[in-house]
């Protein structure tokens, strides 16, 4: 048994990278994830990743954003001390439109920064998880788990045929944590 | 080496204007001309005036946009958009011909004095008339009855020119392929979003605003603008989904619906954010001469249709366009096209009938029919021209990129 815990295929063309993925699949291969430098239109489908849940995030940082300016507003400028400005009530609501759109706005698009470096390990100071170098460059990269497959002659001959210009056998996960 | 599905697509395909639709649409104008007529008999000629300038501006005012949608598509040399593209041009194609009922309409409630007669009328600049009114005589350098219908013609004629000059040259792609026809589709794309852009408010502020000549609103041309453009966009998307339907179009997917969901869904908001900007501050400021503009839409026959108009326009696109499903459905997306094309009707309908109609108040047979009869006029004829051309400008640049577009 050998040390290697992945095997990455890497490709010089997207269509090649497609073409591998089906080739691992035909041949009951788990994949464990794909790498790529640029967006492949349908790659999440061929691959089944789930669709990503950012959305509700946002939607909760945005509604916790909205409660957050009308209470603001609701303390301020009306329970704590009522003020009349302009001869309009104290709890003038369509005065406080803008503020609450704007913390919504702001609690949202921070929300969502905050989630994105919390799901993708990139906060400052925090070493990226890149499996291959060079999929951050010029290099497609498809990853499999190679305690899950054993077979890795024939993982290796299939990427080659699919076109893969280098297959590496990786003892560890993550080759940018020196 | 591609492993894409390659599906191959009929893009020669012609829509075939005939049976149920064709049926419907006319059954529609023979509706509206028997409202039309109606409205004449019964609730008189300035109420009927009034739904004219509503539905004609509503007419122009999609197929402008769609013209407007198209010059977008250009100049953002976008690529999505180009399977679908012949619609809004079949909209934009029938311009010219929705500018000309329009400018009969303002022409004849102009001179008729059913419309326009807050700033249209004997002695109005006259100071030795009884009728003399200073605010409306200092306006009417610009508003007067040479120059308005001018700035009608002119405005509303550059834009049809336009509009054809940029669905001649997609169909010349057509017929030589190449891609001169694209470059100078964004040439002229490019001028007449500029045209349009900064001429828009102004044919809004004639054409509505001055309908009640002693208010005003900076805000209003843009808060028209949205209408326009969220009305078109509905329409457009409508248009694809019945199409859909009807067996065409099989290159387009749930993936463009999503994208044009998308455009309904963020120019409802913007729409409701410029209507808020011009409410909150005439609400905040509370100057009689701002404020007169609300209070008439808040006399009890109004109120509940202004208060609609916002549940519809806004809280519904916000609460079921927010999810991403929701814009992928077709059923959902056909229901809320309907609802906003409804919605912005309402939209128009508060904004032309407290200013024009004093007596004779109300919704009826003359609103319906004749929203019925104009929806009849815009579908035979865009349609019609839809029929004439292939569905798909197969020789467009990016159709592939159209083709294999997902999100």
């Amino acid at each position: 048994m050998s040390n290697t815990k992945y095997i990455l295929g890497s490709f010089e063309h997207p269509d090649d990278l497609m073409d591998g993925i089906d080739k691992l699949q035909k041949a009951n291969i788990s994949i464990y994830d794909v790498y790529t430098p640029m967006p492949i239109h349908g790659i999440e489908a061929k691959l089944g990743v789930p669709p990503s849940r950012l959305p509700i995030a946002a939607f909760i940082f945005g509604l916790t954003g909205t409660l957050s300016g009308i209470s603001l507003l609701y303390y301020t400028q009306y329970k704590d001390w009522p003020m009349i400005i302009g001869g309009k009530p104290a709890a003038a609501l369509p005065d406080w439109v803008p503020v609450t759109f704007e913390l919504t706005i702001l609690f949202c698009a921070l929300g969502m920064v905050a989630t994105y470096y919390f799901r993708n390990h990139l906060f400052p100071g925090r070493a990226p998880r890149v499996m291959d170098l060079r999929a951050t460059d010029d290099r497609f990269v498809v990853a499999i788990d190679a305690k899950e497959n054993s077979n890795h002659e024939e993982i290796e001959s299939l990427l080659k045929d699919a076109g893969a210009v280098d297959v590496l056998h990786n003892e560890r996960k993550y080759v940018s944590y020196e | 080496m591609g492993t894409h599905g390659h599906t191959t697509y009929n893009f020669d395909e012609r829509f075939e204007f005939t049976g149920k639709a064709k049926t419907f649409s006319l059954v529609a104008i023979v509706v509206g001309i028997i409202a039309i007529a109606y409205g004449f008999m019964v609730n008189g000629a300035e109420r009927t005036f009034a739904n004219l300038l509503l539905m004609g501006y509503y007419f122009t005012g999609v197929c402008a946009a769609s013209a407007c949608f198209m010059a977008i598509q250009y100049v953002a040399q976008a690529g999505w958009s180009s399977g679908l593209i012949r619609i809004p041009q079949a909209f934009a194609s029938t311009l010219p011909i929705a500018a000309i009922i329009l400018i009969v309409i303002i022409a004849a409630g102009l001179f008729t004095h059913n419309l326009y007669h807050h700033w249209h009328h004997e002695g109005l600049t006259d100071p030795d008339s009884p009728h003399y009114d200073a605010l409306i005589a200092g306006k009417s350098v610009f508003l007067n009855a040479p120059a308005f219908l001018a700035r009608q013609v002119i405005f509303l004629g550059t834009y049809s020119i336009l509009a054809l000059t940029l669905a001649k040259f997609s169909y010349q792609e057509d017929l030589n392929g190449g891609l001169s026809s694209y470059r100078k589709s964004f040439k002229y794309s490019a001028l007449f979003l500029v045209i349009f852009g900064f001429t828009t408010p102004i044919w809004a502020f004639d054409t509505i605003m001055s309908l009640e000549a002693h208010w005003f609103s900076t805000m209003f041309g843009w808060y028209n603008f949205a209408a326009m453009w969220v009305s078109a966009l509905c329409a457009i998307t409508l248009t694809i989904i019945l199409l859909k339907r009807a067996g065409y179009i099989s290159w387009v997917n749930e993936n463009h619906l999503h994208d044009l969901g998308k455009f309904i869904f963020g120019f409802s908001i913007f729409w409701t954010y410029v209507w808020f900007a011009q409410f909150i501050l005439i609400w905040y400021a509370n100057m009689p001469e701002e404020t007169v503009y609300f209070y008439k839409r808040w006399e009890p026959e109004y109120k509940p249709w202004f208060w609609l108009s916002l549940i519809i326009n806004f809280v519904c696109p916000l609460l079921v366009l927010v999810d991403r499903d929701a814009k992928r459905k077709e059923s959902i997306m056909l229901f809320m096209c309907i609802l906003l094309l409804a919605g912005h009707w309402l939209d128009y309908y508060i904004m032309v009938m407290p200013g024009t109609v004093e007596d004779h108040r109300g919704f009826g047979i003359t609103e319906i029919g004749t929203a019925i009869g104009f929806v009849g006029l815009c579908a035979f004829l865009m349609l019609s021209k839809l029929a004439k051309h292939p569905l798909a400008p197969k020789n467009h640049p990016f159709i592939e990129e159209s083709l294999h577009h997902q999100i």
